[in-house]
């Protein structure tokens, strides 16, 4: 390679030196390059291996449309994958590493891959893996597959910022157009914010010039000062990446090197684009050969690096924008010789280009610099709905009218003049839109010939040549988007920003069809690839779901609580330090013993007042409400529409007109959701009330043989003898000057008190109930014995022990079904084929001899005629210290009857298992109406 | 992300709501008979329409109902209005 820093010119600062490692050899560039641009003021040409078939690769751009110069970079000791080459700027001890290649981008030892091309064209996986089957093959594939490879160090103190932002005027793109419609919209009072995704701003100004008489960076400084100065904000190395609904405009926005990127979630009440245009590649025989460059990168690395890519380039080009950088070239000393395209042109040389051959006739060049042509950047347009008209004499796609919203001006809009783009620029800026001028720029397409010799390259980055089109032409693959996912082009890391407009030409001249009727792939967001991280960011752990606190949590917490997540609530699992299965079970033999002392105080406290709440909680439940007597309390489900079971718990009638709805713990904000959705829409709003109190209250369940003597330690006002105190009812009354209320309802199947007191003072209340405890012998007990407790009386957790399916007759609550005179939810759900199939799944009991291990949760019940299948499943299962090994299961009516033995499969064991009810402890009753 | 309208709260984050249902869905008189195919259509039938569509959404944060309507292709906001008012 030939190309050269030159002594001056550029926007870097020759007094900054700057080393670098590239491929284990060291480098030396200057602060405000390009590790692309260090790369080839040094002369180095090969900059990596294309994905498929290991083909030597140099750039091909200048910026973020760069298919090929891929790298790993190390800094700092942390590696970074699949850095663009072309939009990193080089720092200090970076050490670049070529991707794809092995051991360096010039010397790859899978470079002898490109001989089978004959044989790897589009398809070829497709056709060749499918038998016996893909999967024999996939993980070598796999292997070879990819770029960058991921280091296994995880990145410490790698967490994107994420802001809120808000603007009247968003200006992406700093070029001519975008400041001078930036500055136009501030000076006329807008709230304007400019964005540019490199660090200087100017856009294509440096190579494309301003005026004779004006220097570019002078201009820009006015501009960017005449924006500042009325108020309007500027972020540079900031990419609008995508724009979403309702305006949102997502910016990224660089932190450095090494450093997560800041999101900024823009809302605009305009958006003006002014993104620019992209120089396309023209299709000849080769095109891939290193020093084979876009014509204005070719500008872009003089005018913005000082560096002079070729001495002897030969340019080919179809338009009329490309003269000034040719001008440009000619003037920093390269000899620059201009040729047509025709038919049959091949690059000569092997690893770099040597020159062209056309037709017998060779001319030899050390670059060859295209210009096929502009294409407008229209991604953001496209991501906010906006549609593309065909511009036969531009031939482009140009962005159909403006809206009030969202309007694009100068390349991005097909207006290339310079002098016409700041017309157009300013009349937007001003609000005073004018639409697009009558163009000066003049092209001739280049015709994509089929069948014509040699490899023409459409995607560099994926290997795409114009044969794979055929092919896929040929196989019918003719769609576009079929096209795209045959041979995967502008699939790869650059999102076809190249590759695109070319496969289309070729897919439109093969078709013998017009371009806009093949039609265009959407654009979809990210228009530069972004870090996960950004959507990320600090919202982790607590600060995205934050467990939900108990009152007494101190006092657990002095208790040695093991403090578990369940249902959203952290809540004590047991109590001490001792081992965890031991200790539960300990807790579960005290609470038949003597009792125990659990905190209850997630359990739903849902208050249901006015004069139609009755009728309401008739209607929400499956159970009859209207017959239960005030102080009473019933258990009830709660369905959906479709008959399933919803939620279950306990409703409590405190008066005539206000209930509690005691619903499960983790369930509490939907069943809310719920009795809300119902209140307002179906029933007079002012009639019926719903009030979640769940956390205004704190509860202490006391439980257990003992639990009557040891609430009545306590100084109440209310009476707990069986008499005056029978289970199922619910009494209001006071400890000291503390409100008190207290349900007689069983979780434990023992006789059990839940007393609730204002959230302010639970702590008296633990205080009082534990050191009455403690003379009896009770302590507290944690979830994990509470489950055990539950399960011994075959009560139900919903979601654990019923599923998607599960309707109220499935666990053996048949009458409301049968008999509720009033409409309820779910209720005409329950009389379909499905609900009166007689292979539902049931509830039932499984009988595991004492001495046996527990059987595993979710281990599947089976039959073997006539053939294999599962019959339901195992829903709970303990280890009780009270009625030894215990579980639940739902399992098909016919295989569920009571003394059938049934086959449960485990991890390739199967065990013998007898039904039983799911009730083995007291089924009487006896200790429960105690 | 979407921006919607509570008509008590104002302007809020998608985030916040709900969707509750079709506006103008009626539940069938459960007391008559009714049958397999009307009550199926009641619950699994939805008009999906294009364009202009009319919504009923909860605001979780205040737990109102109103309902919306909105744009089911551009995504625009039509309006919103409190539910005892666009039932009267």
């Amino acid at each position: 390679m030939t190309a050269r820093r030159l002594d001056s010119g550029g926007l870097i600062d020759r007094s900054k030196p700057i080393s670098f490692w590239f491929d284990g050899k060291t480098y030396e560039g200057f602060e405000g390059d390009t590790l692309a641009s260090a790369l080839l003021a040094n002369g180095v040409s090969i900059f990596g291996r294309s994905f498929k078939y290991h083909r030597p690769r140099g750039l091909w751009s200048a910026w973020v449309d760069e298919p090929n110069a891929i790298m790993n970079i190390r800094l700092n000791g942390k590696e970074h994958p699949n850095c663009l080459a072309t939009t990193t700027y080089i720092e200090e001890g970076m050490a670049a590493r070529s991707v794809n290649a092995f051991p360096t981008a010039k010397y790859d030892i899978k470079g002898g891959l490109d001989l089978f091309h004959r044989f790897l064209g589009a398809g070829f996986y497709y056709k060749t893996f499918i038998w016996p089957d893909w999967h024999l093959f996939e993980p070598a594939i796999r292997r070879m597959a990819g770029l960058g490879a991921v280091d296994r160090e995880v990145l410490e103190d790698f967490q994107s910022a994420q802001h809120h932002a808000k603007c009247d005027v968003l200006v992406v793109g700093g070029g001519a157009a975008g400041l001078t419609a930036a500055r136009a919209a501030a000076e006329a009072g807008k709230d304007v914010v400019l964005v540019d995704d490199q660090r200087v701003l100017g856009g294509s100004l440096y190579r494309c010039g301003v005026a004779a008489d004006l220097d570019p960076s002078d201009w820009v400084a006015a501009q960017k000062d005449a924006i500042e100065g009325s108020g309007g904000r500027i972020l540079t190395h900031t990419t609008a990446y995508g724009i979403y609904d309702h305006g949102l405009v997502a910016l990224v926005q660089s932190q450095g090197f090494g450093r997560a990127p800041a999101l900024l979630r823009m809302r605009a009440e305009q958006v003006i684009m002014a993104t620019g245009a992209l120089d396309r590649p023209i299709t000849f025989s080769k095109n891939d050969l290193p020093g084979t460059m876009s014509l204005s990168a070719a500008g872009e690395y003089l005018a913005r690096y000082g560096v002079l890519t070729a001495k002897k380039p030969l340019v080919m080009r179809n338009n009329s924008l490309a003269s000034a950088t040719v001008e440009n070239l000619r003037a920093a000393g390269a000899k620059v010789e201009e040729i047509e395209h025709v038919d049959g042109i091949t690059n000569q040389g092997r690893k770099h280009t040597t020159g062209l051959r056309i037709g017998k006739e060779s001319i030899d060049a050390d670059a060859v610099l295209v210009s096929g042509g502009l294409t407008p950047l229209v991604h953001l347009w496209r991501h906010a709905g906006g549609k593309l008209d065909w511009c036969e004499t531009r031939q482009a796609f140009l962005p159909k009218p403006a809206t009030d919203a969202m309007i694009a001006i100068g390349a991005a809009n097909g207006t290339y003049d310079l002098a016409q783009a700041i017309e157009e620029a300013e009349a937007a800026g001003k609000g005073t839109p004018i639409y697009r001028p009558e163009t000066t720029y003049i092209t001739t397409p280049i015709e994509t010939k089929p069948g014509s010799k040699g490899r023409q390259w459409i995607d560099f980055q994926h290997d795409v040549t114009l044969k794979d089109i055929e092919v896929a032409a040929r196989e019918n693959y003719v769609s576009v988007e079929h096209l795209k996912r045959y041979t995967t082009l502008g699939m790869a890391s650059d999102q076809g920003k190249t590759s695109n407009m070319a496969g289309l030409t070729a897919m439109a001249a093969l078709r013998g069809k017009p371009i806009p009727q093949v039609g265009t792939t959407t654009s979809r967001p990210p228009f530069v690839p972004v870090p996960l991280e950004i959507y990320h960011g600090a919202k982790t752990k607590q600060l995205w779901s934050p467990v939900k606190r108990l009152p007494l949590e101190d006092k657990h917490r002095d208790l040695d609580a093991a403090l578990c997540e369940y249902g959203g609530w952290l809540r004590p699992g047991w109590y001490g330090k001792g081992d965890r299965d031991e200790t539960i079970q300990k807790e579960a033999k005290a609470a038949r013993d003597t009792g125990g002392i659990f905190d209850g105080s997630t359990l739903g406290k849902i208050e249901v007042m006015g004069p139609d709440a009755e009728a309401f909680l008739n209607f929400v439940y499956y159970n009859t409400i209207k017959t239960l007597k005030p102080g009473s309390i019933r258990y009830g489900f709660m369905l959906t529409e479709g008959g399933i079971v919803y939620d279950d718990g306990v409703v409590t009638r405190v008066d005539q007109n206000r209930f509690i709805v005691s619903c499960s713990s983790s369930h509490v904000d939907g069943v809310r959701t719920h009795l809300e959705a119902w209140r307002q829409d179906g029933n007079d709003p002012d009639r019926i009330f719903v009030h979640d109190q769940t956390t205004a209250w704190a509860t202490v369940t006391v439980t257990g043989p003992k639990a009557r003597d040891v609430l009545g330690r306590l100084d109440t006002t209310i009476d707990l003898s069986a008499e005056a105190f029978p289970h199922m009812t619910f009494r209001e009354g006071a400890m000291g000057t503390i409100s008190l209320r207290i349900a007689r309802v069983s979780f434990s199947g023992d006789l059990s008190y839940e007393v609730s007191v204002p959230a302010g003072h639970a702590e008296t209340l633990w205080d009082a109930i534990t050191a009455a405890g403690k003379e009896q012998g009770v302590g507290p007990i944690g979830l994990e014995a509470m489950s055990i407790l539950r399960a011994e009386k075959g009560f139900i957790i919903i979601g654990k022990d019923t599923d998607g399916e599960t309707m109220p007759h499935d666990l053996g609550f048949t009458i409301p079904r049968a008999k509720k005179k009033a409409a309820f939810i779910g209720d005409r759900s329950l009389h379909t084929e499905k609900a009166n199939a007689e292979d539902r799944k049931v509830l039932v009991g499984l009988s595991v001899a004492d001495g046996d291990p527990p059987l595993a949760t979710g281990a599947h019940a089976f039959t073997e005629t006539p053939t294999r299948r599962s019959l339901g499943y195992v829903t709970s299962s303990y280890q009780s210290p009270n009625v030894g090994p215990i579980a639940l299961a739902i399992i098909e009516a016919p295989h569920a009857k009571v003394g059938d033995t049934i086959k449960i499969w485990h991890k390739e064991e199967v065990r013998e298992i007898t039904i039983c009810d799911p009730c083995r402890f007291d089924p009487e009753g006896g200790r429960l109406h105690a | 992300m979407q921006i919607f309208t509570c008509p008590f709260c104002g302007l809020r984050d998608e985030r916040e709501f709900h969707f509750i249902a079709e506006a103008g869905k009626t539940r069938p008189d459960t007391l008559t008979q009714i049958s397999d195919e009307d009550w199926a259509a009641y619950l699994h039938s939805h008009r999906n329409e294009k364009g202009h569509v009319r919504e009923i959404w909860m605001h979780t944060t205040c737990g109102e109902l109103f309902l919306l309507e909105r744009d089911s292709v551009t995504m625009e906001v039509l309006g919103s209005t409190a539910l005892r008012e666009a039932s009267q």
